[in-house]
């Protein structure tokens, strides 16, 4: 491959050189802990790049009986270097509820489908659509109504930002990425929807190991990628025990 | 004698039938699943991007890249797919899914729905929920039929936010079952030993019950 067009880079910190700047909005792909580009999080945070606008379905989390700990982009609400929000989910992170309710924070609260959505339009160049989630709450004053075949909708509009941090399970050097299981989520739709487009991936794989008829992310949509392993946590540990036999 | 947690799940099952695509909520609706009959082939969806849901996993085999809506770890199926959250919503708002069953705040008489926040108090967000109960073709909720403190959660109009309008098919509680007719809640069934009179002291809703109109 020609070195001028290649997008692997060998670490976290190489990846993200001169992309961050304070003021920006940053997508960052996961549900919960699930599937989150954590150690794109942890430079940021390293960096503390400020004033951000963070798109993120729950904007990291808090353990449960760990009220001081917390993972993903909590900690960047954490220190404070979060301007704005906009979220599907607050519950199960206390310090973004209570920046909300002491309106230390701006949160543009989405319902999951239509954040999912305005993501996936953003990457397709569709600037807005019509969807009936959210009539008739709060979510739909000040927005465009439009009745189709008699029933109501609204107009939700799309979103793009100024970098999105992806994590991928397996991906090539071209970008071709896959990613596992439900950590798959928002990654996607946000790797199509950044202006600038990160990809952490578990391991980079040579050409030709990744089956072309099974790439979930065409290298298109992604400018780098490294590779990289931060420690996978879970938050809800539920298990069933084996019968006896 | 009122249902318990596990007694309410067990009555939801009856509205899942063989073949449906069903979405469970957190909290009591996961319970559900638990009550399926062997014989019917049920697809359980969860809005993270998975069908075919599996039960939670044994302990040498939690994967911390396999979770339900609720981030608890769980397990897959042969028959499981994995997919993104805009293809997984995208089955939600066409009307793909048969049966959302979630839990609830209040639910007034004309099937609104108010179970995401507390103005002031509490904000757990939206997540799924808004979407679920505008894309699902039958929305069942379960909930106990009062609050903490005794109020009733069965309310003429909803005080809280909304979720949704005139969304609720059906309500689940532990006095029994009601659904959403023309002038408000229309006594199906009661919970063994639950009479009459104490559902009507505990709901503030207008409740209808054959012979009524």
């Amino acid at each position: 491959m020609n070195k001028k067009f290649k997008k692997t880079y060998p670490d976290v910190v190489s990846a993200l050189d001169g992309l961050l700047f304070d003021g920006m909005s940053i997508m960052s792909g996961g549900f919960g802990a699930c599937g989150i580009a954590d150690l794109c999080i942890q430079e940021i945070r390293r960096l503390q790049i400020k004033d951000l606008t963070l798109i993120s379905n729950n904007c990291g989390g808090q353990f449960p009986n760990r009220p001081d700990e917390g993972f993903g982009l909590w900690t960047l609400l954490k220190d404070r270097l979060v301007r704005r929000a906009i979220s599907s989910y607050i519950g199960t992170n206390k310090t973004f509820e209570q920046q909300y309710l002491n309106k230390e924070i701006e949160l543009e609260l989405t319902p999951q489908g239509t954040l999912a959505e305005r993501i996936r339009a953003g990457g397709a160049g569709i600037p807005g659509f019509y969807t009936k989630t959210g009539v008739g709450t709060i979510i739909a004053e000040g927005k465009e109504h439009k009745e189709f075949n008699g029933e109501t909708y609204i107009l939700e509009t799309a979103l793009t930002a100024d970098l999105s941090i992806v994590k991928a399970w397996k991906g090539t050097a071209e970008g071709n990425l896959i990613y596992r299981k439900t950590a798959r989520n928002f990654n996607p739709i946000m790797a199509a929807a950044g202006r600038v487009t990160i990809a952490e991936v578990e391991e980079i794989v040579e050409p030709g190991e990744l089956n072309p008829d099974c790439i979930h992310t065409p290298g298109i949509y992604v400018q780098r990628l490294f590779e990289g392993r931060a420690e996978k946590i879970i938050e809800q540990r539920t298990v069933r025990e084996r019968a006896a036999i | 004698m009122t249902w318990d947690r596990n007694q309410m799940a067990a009555r939801a099952a009856n509205e899942i039938r063989d073949g449906y695509y069903v979405n469970l909520g957190i909290g009591i609706p996961t319970l559900v699943a638990n009550h399926i009959p062997e014989n019917m082939h049920v697809t359980f969806h969860s809005e993270n991007g998975m069908l075919g849901v599996g039960p939670f996993p044994f302990e040498d085999e939690v994967d911390p890249d396999l979770v339900n809506a609720g981030k608890e770890t769980i397990s897959e199926l042969p028959t499981s797919s994995y997919f993104s959250s805009a293809e997984s919503f995208g089955m939600i708002r066409g009307g793909h899914i048969q049966v959302s069953i979630l839990g609830a705040m209040e639910v007034a008489e004309n099937g609104d729905l108010a179970n995401w926040m507390i103005p002031g108090k509490m904000v757990k967000g939206i997540g799924g929920a808004m979407d679920l109960v505008a894309g699902t073709k039958r929305v069942v909720i379960i909930m106990d039929h009062n609050t903490r403190t005794g109020g009733p959660k069965l309310v003429h109009k909803c005080t809280l936010p909304l979720t949704g309008q005139q969304v609720v098919d059906r309500v689940i509680t532990n006095l029994g079952v009601f659904d959403i007719v023309e002038h408000g809640f229309a006594l199906v069934e009661l919970a063994p030993g639950v009479k009459v009179e104490e559902v009507r002291k505990r709901t503030e809703a207008n409740l209808i019950f054959d012979g009524d109109n």
